[in-house]
């Protein structure tokens, strides 16, 4: 970064990436601010129970609004993108088609393999502008000895976001900068009190940006709605691991593996045990239910392979796998299926594993690669 | 950066003449034009003196110019005044306009459908085109309204008013046109048009934002939106917006000059050369409108495989100001909804943009898009996936 080039800041009106702003702005750099617009929150509002716009969201005008007060301060030009039919098309309805699927989907993760590096960088370049950087935490470097972008680990742990990267092709990654890698959560807030960013205290988003309130049954009703088409019948029977029938539910998209609320009121009897959601089945819409014990796996299949430190999968290969968000990475012998698939044997057994959910696949900080948990 | 500025049809700047007339309203001759005393009587001269000016623009009579806030509040004025004559909403009137309005004409007529107007859209043909007989068939016994544009601000396309006009009163209905777009660039004769009411916009025509009239024909009866003192023949309550209303009669006196001394003919060279540029410099270009009669300083222009989007901002950060699509909330833009009701593609739409020249713009300045353009469109191309497989087949 010792170079002054012109970099296009993915800019969503929170403290990070308004941070990055201004910090490659400092360093002498020419910087273009870029929003995605990806949703409009009002879109669904009129759905009974849907909240109006929520503040503090991504996709809510007050974001973009506070984005652009941050370029005005810094002095960068500023614009929003409209991307909502691309969000639409494949970040919402495939998020929809999975539950719907019996399978857990992670928005944020197609949101960044279509939209943000994919679309955001091809505007950034269209306008001049060859690398973009963005507020995520992670970081990542050229490795000459392998000639490959390599994908790491944040100094921040706690804020570590490459489980949602895993997705980023070798171009993707050459044209990324992270530039809050190395940094802590409580820097980049002092960091952007230096600047005197009015937003340094503005709380972090938690919740999926296009889902106010996240009530994620809700705004698949509302959408089915909105698209008028009607929510497909998935209800079915709670069945044990033995096949025996213990209950009934009303759609499959109301369960994710390891979920244990909400299944003892759809038991016809009493249970002693709590009852956890083992395995959804899509095609009969059976629901496995069983006991925590029976949530143990130790083996998973992984599709849709992305590596990063790695050119492909050989020979087997000893790995930590992440497979959900607030995971921790676990040792797993990784080896090959076939080019587009793979298994992760665990030493230990793992607790829920999800299908729709992502692999990732970590030695020591590097990011190896990652898949769909099938 | 030098800056070049064609987006007129979005806003235009204040000219200095305008804003000359209007400062000293601002501070020694304040005043408010209903008052009995001098400051009082100086500001009521000073706005019946701009309502003729606007008058001379628009060949009516000065009482029939209503001073608005603007082409918005214009529009609503006109079709919420004219379908609401009676005490509460006329349910069961039927209201004609097209689907290359204006959204201070399509969403206010939404809004009076939902309030029990019935309500027809007419679609225009391909160059973007209202047909006489499209109105004639649309037209129903309880028809009470028509309301087409007279110029369209993305594409520039003059609607065929005096026979649209002729259509509804034969059908005994009233006729509004939104000539926002038209006001200055070309003359308008109201009286010779037919129509019987007629919005403009003070900043569309170099006077600030925040003007605009009314031309409403004598003797009909409007319904107003607000409530409130005697202003404008209690057809518009609120104080004038005396510095405003002011800058808005010069304007309109500069427009008459303006269009006298054959300006729109000179502005027409320049934009014809713009366009001309274009079509001949960068591969696979269209004009949307074409085969039209269009304003002098607009041209809508298609750049297959690429989105105006990135090509807009790109030619911003050159310092090239024009637009593309019409801006939301967020700033982002949404695809045209005049060019998708010209039955163009989405696709189309998404990859079209239009240039607005003003009355300040010079030869040079064309000179220097023209030599521009053709380099950011081959960037944008480049990069363009859809660009790439149309290249390679």
């Amino acid at each position: 970064m010792s170079q002054q080039e012109t970099i296009a800041v993915a800019m969503s009106g929170g403290v990070d990436s308004s941070t990055v702003a201004a910090m490659l702005c400092a360093e002498g750099h020419t910087v273009i601010g870029l929003t995605l617009q990806l949703w409009n929150q009002r879109r669904l509002s009129g759905h009974e129970g849907m909240p109006e716009a929520v503040q503090g969201r991504c996709c809510s005008i007050d974001d973009v609004y506070d984005a652009r007060r941050v370029a005005e301060q810094i002095g960068i030009p500023y614009y929003v993108v409209n991307q909502e039919a691309r969000f639409e098309r494949d970040v919402v309805q495939p998020f929809v088609r999975e539950y719907l699927h019996g399978r857990t989907p992670i928005p944020c993760t197609l949101c960044n393999n279509h939209l943000k590096f994919d679309q955001l960088l091809l505007t950034a370049r269209s306008i001049g502008a060859e690398r973009i950087a963005t507020g995520h935490y992670a970081r990542n470097e050229y490795d000459p000895v392998r000639d490959r972008w390599i994908l790491k680990r944040p100094a921040d742990k706690a804020k570590d976001q490459t489980y949602f990267l895993f997705g980023l092709t070798q171009e993707q990654l050459s044209r990324t900068l992270f530039p809050l890698g190395h940094m802590t959560k409580p820097e980049v807030r002092e960091l952007a009190e230096g600047y005197s960013l009015a937003l340094a205290k503005k709380p972090d988003s938690q919740e999926i940006c296009f889902i106010p309130g996240g009530d994620y049954k809700l705004f698949m009703e509302a959408y089915l709605e909105e698209q008028e088409q009607p929510l497909p019948d998935t209800s079915g029977e709670l069945v044990t691991s033995t096949g025996e029938v213990v209950g009934s539910h009303e759609g499959v998209h109301h369960f994710t593996v390891g979920q244990r609320k909400g299944i003892q009121q759809r038991l016809n009897g009493h249970q002693p045990n709590p009852f956890y959601v083992l395995q959804i089945n899509p095609d009969s819409h059976r629901v496995t239910v069983g006991t925590e014990d029976e949530l143990l796996t130790r083996a998973m299949r992984v599709g849709d392979l992305n590596w990063i430190s790695i050119a492909s999968l050989g020979e087997p290969m000893r790995v930590q796998a992440k497979i959900r968000h607030r995971h921790e990475p676990a040792w797993a012998t990784l080896q090959k299926v076939s080019d587009d698939e793979a298994e992760a044997i665990f030493d230990e057994p793992q607790r829920a594993v999800t299908p729709g959910q992502a692999a990732v696949f970590y030695q020591d900080d590097e990011v190896v690669g990652g898949g769909w948990i099938r | 950066m030098r800056r070049i500025y064609l987006d007129a049809n979005a806003t235009t700047q204040v000219l200095p003449e305008v804003l000359e007339a209007m400062l000293p309203f601002y501070t020694q001759r304040f005043g408010n034009a209903s008052s009995i005393h001098q400051p009082g009587q100086q500001a009521r001269a000073a706005v019946e003196h701009a309502r003729a000016s606007v008058a001379t623009l628009l060949h009516c009579r000065a009482a029939e110019v209503v001073f608005t806030s603007g082409g918005t509040e214009s529009d609503n004025l006109a079709l919420f005044g004219a379908l609401q004559p009676a005490s509460e909403i006329a349910r069961g009137d039927h209201l004609i306009t097209s689907a290359v309005e204006h959204h201070a004409i399509l969403n206010a007529a939404e809004e009076l459908e939902r309030r029990g107007v019935e309500l027809t859209v007419l679609r225009p043909d391909r160059a973007g085109i209202i047909s006489p007989e499209s109105l004639r068939s649309a037209m129903r016994q309880n028809t009470r309204l028509v309301s087409i544009m007279l110029a369209n601000n993305e594409t520039g396309v003059i609607q065929p008013i005096k026979e649209l006009a002729a259509i509804a009163h034969e059908g005994g209905a009233l006729f509004h046109s939104d000539a926002v777009q038209a006001a200055g660039k070309f003359e308008i004769d109201a009286k010779d048009l037919g129509v019987d009411l007629l919005s403009i916009s003070g900043h569309k025509m170099y006077a600030p934002q925040g003007t605009g009239a009314l031309y409403v024909r004598r003797g009909l009866h409007l319904r107003p939106l607000l409530y409130g003192g005697s202003h404008e023949r209690q057809r518009r309550a609120g104080t004038e917006n005396l510095p405003g209303i002011v800058g808005l009669g010069r304007a309109a006196e500069l427009a008459q000059e303006y269009l006298r001394a054959g300006g729109p003919q000179q502005l027409a060279r320049l934009r014809d050369r713009l366009e001309a540029g274009i079509l001949s410099g960068v591969p696979q270009t269209e004009i949307n409108g074409e085969g039209a009669d269009r304003v002098v300083n607009t041209t809508n222009l298609y750049f297959a495989h690429l989105e105006a989007e990135a090509l807009v901002i790109a030619l911003d950060l050159k310092g090239i100001a024009v637009s593309g699509g019409s801006a939301c909330q967020s700033g982002a833009t949404d695809p045209s909804h005049v060019l998708l009701a010209m039955g163009l593609s989405p696709e189309r739409s998404r990859a079209s943009i239009r240039f607005s020249l003003s009355r300040t713009t010079t030869e040079d300045e064309i000179d220097a898009v023209l030599a521009t353009i053709p380099e950011v469109v081959s960037r944008l191309r480049a990069l363009s996936p859809a660009w790439k497989s149309a290249v390679a087949v």
